[in-house]
């Protein structure tokens, strides 16, 4: 029996409540993905806008397909040896009865397959801001499903699924820090050590195309993140949902003005982009630790992820690898600072009765924290780079250089994201142009 | 004749125009433009990485005039171009050999 199968004698009943609520914040998990779409987007060039919305938007439909297959079954199937699960009950999501419930909670398998598939799908859409600019659309894709499959569905597993290793040592990640912040950025830069450098890094201006447009990405993801986070205890019978839900807010507000502040000091200006990358630090950050921090622990979590990011979006051009849009240093950096602070800032009055060590918990919960984050960051940047650098030696993972000079929305999408010419631009080839209403030939009677 | 140029803040192509009539003026040619002086442009941050924008907006005047008009008017757009702040921009002169109104064919001094 797949563990997710609950007996129907010690079964709690189905909630409707609880079952609502967490269909509404599946979908705003979902609203993720094409929010994340537009934060990327709108920081590229204008000549690779469509491209970023694309490695974002393909998510979703490859990563869905997937875990219909195979993934949920390999993420929260029964366990083998802490490190993958499977159970053929979840294979195409076939042997699961409408009201069967999830491991003991109140809501049905199929809610918990469904919101669990929302994580699947924004978690390899991080890692693209990492590849601005260079990457076949085609290769991203076959990427997309390998790191899926590889690392993202066993990483699950271990942090959330019953028998894997980092769930059963104790590693506290509430909503994805590990599993999905830490994962993606990991991976990321595994990735970008294979591919290299977008051309005329630190030589040319790459600057963001429409701040609006990474605005309105933050806005949207912010908004999703209530999902993302507050759905995550599969229910509100106990108020830890809303805990979690204020614990979002409280974190992303400090590091929004963490990040700004910051800015200020050193750069002399409060920037918009600053003000969206704050807030996403601090997104970051509380996912692991929101359901195990205080309202007050929040804040401190928030702000310190807020300035250690500042901190750490500008290593890249210290360190000379190119993460175009900062997934390691906003996604990586803030997991794990999220993660870590856990050990510092559980009050034991959350998700759990484990205490950090500010709460007189000792160093236990610390230690545990480091494993989980060490063992997620080690597995995700080797495999994903074995993954890239296979890849790289077969299809290719990099458009020419031509390509990329020239703009990768036209080569590989067939398409440009805005259209400055007054006139329109261009002629309609005749065979692929739609005939206009008052068109003689479209008009022309048959039987006349 | 001479063409007066002026490169100048947008801001102030309000005042300049105003001037410009006041001091009987007829027609004017303004062009959107960008450039640097002194100054160099200004710099832009995004997370930290600092740009230096060379090109800073500025609109360009044109105006014919007659030969003894020229450095009454070029005092003129000067004085409604200043904000004494660095980027103010230049005005100049240039002898005209002859200028021809379209519609009626009139030349020189009548064509303005």
């Amino acid at each position: 029996m797949p563990p997710g199968i609950t007996l129907a004698a010690d079964a709690p009943a189905l909630s409707a409540a609880n079952t609502g609520f967490m269909l509404i914040c599946s979908a705003l998990v979902m609203l993720m993905t094409p929010a994340l779409a537009f934060f990327y987007g709108g920081m590229v060039r204008v000549k690779s806008t469509l491209n970023m919305l694309m490695m974002s938007f393909i998510s979703l439909g490859i990563v869905t397909v997937l875990w219909v297959l195979y993934g949920f079954s390999m993420a929260f199937g029964t366990d083998t040896g802490g490190l993958i699960g499977w159970s053929s009950d979840y294979v195409g999501l076939s042997g699961i009865g409408l009201t069967e419930l999830w491991d003991g909670y109140t809501v049905p398998v199929y809610v918990f397959a469904v919101f669990q598939l929302m994580f699947a799908v924004l978690t390899p859409a991080l890692i693209s801001g990492a590849l601005a600019d260079r990457v076949k659309f085609g290769a991203w894709a076959l990427f997309v499903a390998l790191w899926a499959t590889v690392v993202y569905f066993p990483v699950a597993h271990w942090v959330w699924g019953t028998g894997g290793w980092a769930f059963e040592m104790g590693v506290i990640d509430f909503a994805g820090g590990t599993a999905v912040h830490i994962n993606a950025g990991a991976a990321a830069l595994g990735v970008i050590l294979v591919i290299g450098k977008r051309v005329g890094f630190k030589k040319d201006p790459m600057r963001p195309h429409s701040l609006p447009l990474v605005m309105l990405g933050a806005g949207l993801l912010w908004f999703g993140w209530f999902g993302f986070n507050a759905g995550s205890w599969l229910g509100n019978d106990d108020g830890v949902g809303a805990l979690m839900f204020l614990n979002t807010q409280v974190a992303t507000a400090a590091a929004m003005l963490a990040w700004l502040l910051y800015e200020k000091i050193r750069h002399g200006a409060f920037t918009t982009l600053g003000a969206a990358s704050g807030a996403v630090a601090g997104l970051v950050a509380i996912t692991p630790a929101g359901g195990s921090s205080s309202p007050l622990g929040s804040l401190a979590i928030g702000a310190i992820a807020g300035l250690l990011c500042a901190m750490a979006v500008g290593l890249k051009y210290r360190f000379g690898y190119d993460d175009s849009l900062d997934v390691i240093g906003v996604h990586l950096v803030g997991g794990i600072a999220g993660s870590v602070l856990i050990g510092f800032f559980a009050t034991g009055g959350g998700q759990s009765e484990v205490k950090g060590l500010l709460y007189g918990g000792g160093l236990d919960q610390l230690w545990k924290q480091l494993a989980g984050v060490g063992g997620v960051l080690a597995y995700s940047l080797v495999a994903s780079a074995v993954l890239a650098f296979l890849l790289d030696r077969t299809i290719g993972m990099r458009v020419p250089e031509d390509v990329e000079v020239s703009g990768i929305d036209q080569t590989e999408h067939a398409e440009t994201a805005y259209d400055f010419s007054g006139a329109g631009g261009g002629t309609v080839s005749r065979a692929a142009a739609p005939l206009p209403v008052n068109d003689p030939v479209r008009n022309k009677k048959v039987d006349a | 004749m001479k063409l007066i140029t002026a490169v100048v803040k947008p801001y102030r192509l309000d005042e300049i125009k105003e001037a410009l009539q006041a001091f009987g003026v007829h027609g004017l040619t303004v062009t959107e433009a960008s450039g640097y002086g002194r100054q160099r442009g200004h710099t832009e941050v995004y997370r930290g990485a600092e740009y230096t924008v060379d090109l800073v907006p500025k609109i360009r005047i044109e105006v014919l005039v007659e030969d003894d008009d020229a450095e009454q008017l070029i005092e003129v757009i000067v004085k409604a171009a200043r904000t004494g702040k660095i980027g103010d921009g230049k005005v100049w002169s240039l002898p005209v050999e002859t200028a021809v109104r379209v519609r009626t064919g009139e030349r020189g001094p009548d064509a303005l």
